[in-house]
C-alpha cells in the first residue's frame, strides 16, 4: 500500500458531517460506575474537546471506543450504522485511531519497524525492508519530523518518540482520530508541528477528539467541548460559549478559588542555596544535555522558577543537585552559606534537599508498594529502631500525611498504583515532607494532575515556603511559572540565559529567553 | 494520567478481598494438594504421622534454600547458586567435622563463612559490577561446583573430579580408615518432640520466621520490595540499593550454606554432587507461592505454603509409588497450574 498525502488517502467526508455518535454509554468496574448515561459525538472536520478531571470517565469512554473495553451498555454508530468494536483491531477497522497516552513502542525494534508492526510489507512472507523504511519516513514527513528510521526506539527521547507513536497511530484510513494528552512530553516547537498536522487532518475531514488538561491548547484548538464529571455527562458546547471559567466550573462543578495570591518572603541575608559555577556532565549513551556554569541563589521561604524548553538542561540540574548523576564536573553548592558535596541521594536527603522526579511511575513511586510504605520510604531510617521498623510510628505518619494533604484513598494499605494521577503525586509529595526538607527540588509537580489537585498542591507549596522551604521548581506549564514563582530562571542548552523577578516576568520573556533569545514571535503564534 | 486507576477498583467486601489475595490463592493450592493426598492416600499411610514427618523433613533443605531465593527475587534478583553452594558448603562441613574433627562450634560458622563469602561474590557481581543476576550467579554456580570437586578430592588429586566425603577417611597410603559419625551430624538428623519432629524441620521453620521478620519488619525487607517494585524510585528516595541487594545474596548464601550443613548431617557425608537442581525447585517453591519473579510483590509467607504444597506433592505421588518419570511429569504439570491460579487478572 503506497503512502501519499493524508488528503488523497483519506475518504471525502463532508465537513460537519456526523462521524460517530455515541450515547448512553455505561460501564462498572464492580461496584463502582466509571461511567453512567455518557453521551460523546464528532463531526468531520472538528477538534472536539473531551474535558474532565482526573476519574471522571474520559479514558474509559476512548476504551469504549477503540474496542480495549467490551462489556458496557449503550450505542456506537460510526458513520450512521450501528457498531459495537470488540478489539482495537476491529476499531481500526472502522477508522478509528487511538494515540496513547502511554507510549506503546517497542524499545530496541527500529523506528520503521515501530512504525509497521504487524503491518509491515511483505513479499513471500518476507519483510520488504526498503519499502518498510520509506514508508515510516514518508510518514514522519507528514508530522515534519526527519530521523534516521533504522535506529532503534530507545535511543531517540521521549519528545520524539511521542511524535514516532503517532506516525505509528495515524493509520491511512482513520477518519476518527483520539489524542490523548499528546503534548504532555512535547516541547512547544514540537507542539507546534503536532498542531499543524491537527489543521490537515481537520481539512482532509477526519474529527479529532482532543483530551488535554492545558488551557491553553484547549482555548486554541477546540471547536467543540464536551464535559464529564465523575462519570456522567454534563454537557456539549461551541468552544467560543465555554470561556475557561465556566469550562472550570463545569469540570469541578465548583467555583474555582482565584488565583493564589503570593507575596514574596522578605529576604534573607544568607541564601538557603547558592550555586557557583556549577557544571554536570551529560550522560553518556542519551540525548540528554549537561549543566555548564550554572550559578543561582534560593532564599529560604522563596519559590524559584526554572524556565526553558525540552532538553533545557533544568531537569539535569535538579538531578545534579540531588546528587543522582554523581560529582559535578566543577562549581560549588552552599547550603545556608555552608560548601557542601552532595554525590548521592542518601547524601542530599541527609542535607536536606528532597527531589520531586517529573515521571512520578517511573522514578517516583513504588507502584505495587501500599501508599504507607511510599510515604515512609525515604524516612525509613527514622522511623525504625535497630533497623525494625514500627508500624504503628508509620501508620500515624502516613495518616497524619494522608490528612494534610488530602490524598483520597480507600485505605493506605492499598498499593499506590490503585490511586488516581492526582493522588499518586501527593503520595510522592508527602513521601518529601516526612525528610523535613530545607530545600524541595519539584520537577513538573503538576504534570498529569487534574485541576483541582493542581490548586491543592500550589496551597501546599505554598504553605511549605511559609515554614521557611525554599523550592526550585520546574514546570512546562507558563501560567504555572509564572503564578508560583518569586524568580525565575530561564535556562536554555544548560546554562542560565536570563534571571528575571517575579514583576518582570512574562510569558515572553521567559519564551524568548529559552530559545537562546531569539525572536518570540514564532511561538507566542502556537500557544 | 487520566481515566481509571490501574487497578480495577474492587467493592469494599472484606471477604471478597480476602479470599482473591495471593495468600488465599496459594493455601488453595496446598489444600488441593492435601485433599488428592487424602483420596490417593495409598491404603491409609498419607493418615499415618511418620508420613508427614518425612514430608517436612524432606522439604526442609528446599525450603532453608527457598527462604534466601524469596529475599533475592523480591529485590528482583535470581540465585541460581544456591544448589552448588549448598554442594560446596556440605563438602567443607563434612571435611571439617569428619576429617578434621573440628568442634560443631567451629564446623558450623566456618561452613556459614563459606556460603556468606559465595552470595557476597554474586551479590557484588551484580550490584556493584551490574552484571544481570542470572549470569553472575550462573558464574558462581558454576565455579562453586567446581570448587566443592577440588575441596573434595584427596591430596594430590585435586583436579580430578572429586569425591564424596564420607566417614571412610582415605589415608596416605591408600587405605581407608573409618570414623564415627559426628556427634554435630547426629544432633541435626535427629528427631524431637517424641520422634515426631525432625530436627532439620525446625531448622527450616527458624529460616523461614527470620525472613519473614526481615521482610515483613525490617528496614533492610522494605528497601528490598521497593528496589524489586521501582529501582530508579527507590534510589532517588535515598534506600541504600547495591548494599541492600549484596545483603540479600549473602543470606541466600547463608541459608544456602544452612542447608547444605543440613544434607551433609542427614547424608552423613559431602558429596560435591550434591544439590543438582535444587535451585530450580526453590525458586518454583517461591513461584508457587505468588511472588512475582519481576519483583516487589510477595513474602515469606506465601513462600511457606509454595513450600509445603510441593513438598507434599512429592510426598503423596512417591507413597502411591509413582514412578519417578512420572514424578516429574505430574510435578511440571501442577507447576503450571499453580502460577496461572496465581495470575493476576489484569486488566
Amino acid at each position: 500500500m503506497p503512502l501519499a498525502t493524508p488528503s488523497a488517502e483519506l475518504p471525502a467526508a463532508r465537513m460537519g458531517e456526523a462521524l460517530l455518535r455515541m450515547s448512553g454509554i455505561s460501564k462498572r468496574f464492580g461496584a463502582a460506575a466509571v461511567l453512567s448515561d455518557a453521551q460523546f459525538d464528532l463531526r468531520a472536520g472538528e477538534v472536539h474537546v473531551l474535558a474532565g478531571e482526573n476519574g471522571a470517565g474520559k479514558s474509559t469512554l476512548m476504551k469504549i471506543l477503540g474496542g480495549v473495553i467490551t462489556d458496557f451498555d449503550g450505542q456506537i454508530e460510526i458513520g450512521g450504522r450501528r457498531v459495537r468494536p470488540r478489539s482495537p483491531l476491529e476499531a481500526a477497522a472502522l477508522g478509528v485511531s487511538i494515540i496513547h497516552q502511554e507510549l506503546s513502542l517497542i524499545g530496541p525494534m527500529s523506528v520503521a519497524d515501530n512504525i509497521s508492526l504487524a503491518r509491515h510489507p511483505t513479499r513471500a512472507g518476507f519483510v520488504e525492508t526498503r519499502r518498510q523504511e520509506a514508508q515510516a519516513r514518508d510518514r514522519l514527513a507528514r508530522l515534519g519530523v526527519d530521523l534516521d528510521v533504522r535506529r532503534p526506539v530507545e535511543e531517540y527521547p521521549i519528545a520524539i518518540r511521542q511524535l514516532i507513536e503517532i506516525a505509528k497511530a495515524l493509520s491511512g484510513d482513520a477518519k476518527i482520530i483520539v489524542m490523548d494528552e499528546p503534548t504532555s512530553a512535547l516541547n512547544s516547537q514540537e507542539a507546534a508541528t503536532l498542531f499543524r498536522l491537527i489543521g490537515t487532518l481537520k481539512e482532509a475531514g477526519c474529527g479529532i477528539v482532543y483530551i488535554s488538561h492545558k488551557m491553553e491548547e484547549i482555548e486554541s484548538l477546540a471547536n467543540r467541548i464536551t464535559v464529564l464529571r465523575d462519570g456522567r455527562y454534563i454537557g456539549t458546547a461551541d468552544a467560543a460559549d465555554l470561556p475557561i471559567p465556566k469550562l472550570i466550573e463545569w469540570m469541578v462543578g465548583r467555583e474555582m478559588a482565584e488565583r493564589t495570591p503570593r507575596t514574596p518572603p522578605p529576604r534573607a541575608s544568607t541564601p538557603r542555596l547558592e550555586v557557583a559555577g556549577l557544571s554536570f556532565r551529560a550522560r553518556t549513551g542519551t540525548n540528554r544535555v549537561g549543566v555548564q556554569d550554572v550559578t543561582l541563589q534560593a532564599y529560604p521561604g522563596e519559590i524559584v522558577g526554572l524556565g526553558g524548553l525540552e532538553g533545557s538542561g533544568a531537569s539535569e540540574l535538579l538531578l545534579g543537585l540531588f546528587g543522582a548523576v554523581g560529582h559535578p564536573v566543577a562549581g560549588q553548592v552552599r547550603l545556608d552559606g555552608r560548601p557542601v558535596a552532595i554525590c548521592s541521594p542518601r547524601q542530599a536527603i541527609a542535607a536536606g534537599v528532597s527531589l520531586l522526579t517529573n515521571d512520578r511511575k517511573e522514578t517516583g513511586l513504588v507502584l505495587p508498594l501500599s501508599i504507607t510504605a511510599n510515604i515512609s520510604l525515604a524516612s525509613l531510617p527514622e522511623i525504625s529502631r535497630g533497623g525494625w521498623v514500627s508500624s504503628s510510628h508509620e501508620r500515624r505518619i502516613a495518616a497524619d500525611s494522608a490528612r494534610s494533604l488530602r490524598i483520597h484513598a480507600r485505605s493506605l494499605d492499598l498499593p499506590v498504583a490503585a490511586l488516581s494521577g492526582g493522588n499518586q503525586q501527593k503520595v510522592a509529595l508527602a513521601k518529601w515532607i516526612q525528610t523535613r526538607p530545607r530545600l524541595m527540588l519539584l520537577d513538573e509537580p503538576t504534570r498529569g494532575v487534574d485541576i483541582g489537585a493542581k490548586r491543592e498542591i500550589y496551597t501546599l507549596i505554598n504553605e511549605w515556603t511559609r515554614d521557611g522551604v525554599s523550592i526550585l521548581l520546574i514546570t512546562s506549564e507558563m501560567s504555572e511559572l509564572l503564578e508560583l514563582s518569586d524568580r525565575i530562571y530561564v535556562m536554555h542548552r544548560g546554562q542560565i540565559a536570563a534571571e528575571l523577578e517575579r514583576k518582570e516576568a512574562s510569558a515572553e520573556a521567559v519564551l524568548s529567553a529559552a530559545m537562546g533569545g531569539a525572536s518570540p514571535a514564532s511561538e507566542t503564534s502556537t500557544s | 494520567m487520566t481515566g481509571i486507576p490501574s487497578l480495577p477498583p474492587r467493592d469494599g467486601s472484606f471477604f471478597k478481598n480476602v479470599l482473591t489475595s495471593a495468600g488465599m490463592r496459594a493455601l488453595a493450592a496446598l489444600i488441593l494438594v492435601l485433599v488428592l493426598g487424602a483420596l490417593f492416600n495409598a491404603h491409609g499411610t498419607f493418615f499415618k504421622a511418620a508420613t508427614h514427618r518425612d514430608a517436612l523433613r524432606q522439604a526442609s533443605v528446599y525450603g532453608i534454600l527457598a527462604c534466601g531465593m524469596t529475599l533475592v527475587i523480591i529485590g528482583a534478583g535470581i540465585d541460581l547458586a544456591v544448589g552448588s553452594v549448598l554442594a560446596l558448603t556440605a563438602v567443607a562441613t563434612a571435611k571439617m567435622a569428619i576429617h578434621w574433627s573440628w568442634s560443631p562450634w567451629l564446623v558450623i560458622p566456618a561452613a556459614l563463612l563459606v556460603g556468606a563469602g559465595c552470595g557476597l561474590t554474586s551479590g557484588v557481581i551484580t550490584a556493584r559490577f551490574k552484571v544481570q543476576p542470572f549470569i553472575a550467579t550462573l558464574a558462581v554456580m558454576v565455579f562453586a561446583r567446581g570448587l566443592a570437586k577440588y575441596c573434595s578430592s584427596a591430596a594430590g588429586q585435586q583436579f580430578a573430579g572429586g569425591m564424596k566425603v564420607s566417614t571412610a577417611v582415605p589415608q596416605p597410603d591408600g587405605t581407608y580408615q573409618y570414623v564415627d559419625i559426628p556427634g554435630l551430624f547426629r544432633a541435626i538428623d535427629s528427631r524431637v518432640f517424641g520422634q515426631n519432629v525432625s530436627v532439620v524441620t525446625l531448622i527450616f521453620l527458624g529460616c523461614a520466621a527470620a525472613t519473614y521478620l526481615a521482610l515483613a519488619r525490617h528496614r533492610w525487607g522494605r528497601y528490598l520490595y521497593a528496589i524489586g517494585g521501582n529501582e530508579a524510585a527507590a534510589r532517588l528516595s535515598g534506600v541504600p540499593v547495591v548494599a541492600a541487594k549484596i545483603a540479600s545474596y549473602v543470606a541466600c548464601g547463608l541459608f544456602s550454606a544452612v542447608a547444605g550443613i543440613c544434607q551433609a548431617a542427614q547424608e552423613q557425608q559431602g558429596d560435591p554432587e550434591a544439590g543438582v537442581g535444587y535451585e530450580l525447585i526453590a525458586i518454583a517453591m517461591v513461584v508457587i507461592g505468588g511472588t512475582s519473579l519481576m519483583g516487589g510483590r510477595g513474602g515469606m509467607g506465601l513462600t511457606f505454603l509454595g513450600v509445603l504444597t510441593i513438598g507434599y506433592l512429592e510426598k503423596i505421588l512417591s507413597i502411591n509409588a509413582v514412578p519417578e518419570a512420572a514424578r516429574l511429569m505430574l510435578t511440571g504439570v501442577v507447576i503450571v497450574i499453580a502460577v496461572l491460579s496465581q495470575q493476576r487478572r489484569e486488566t
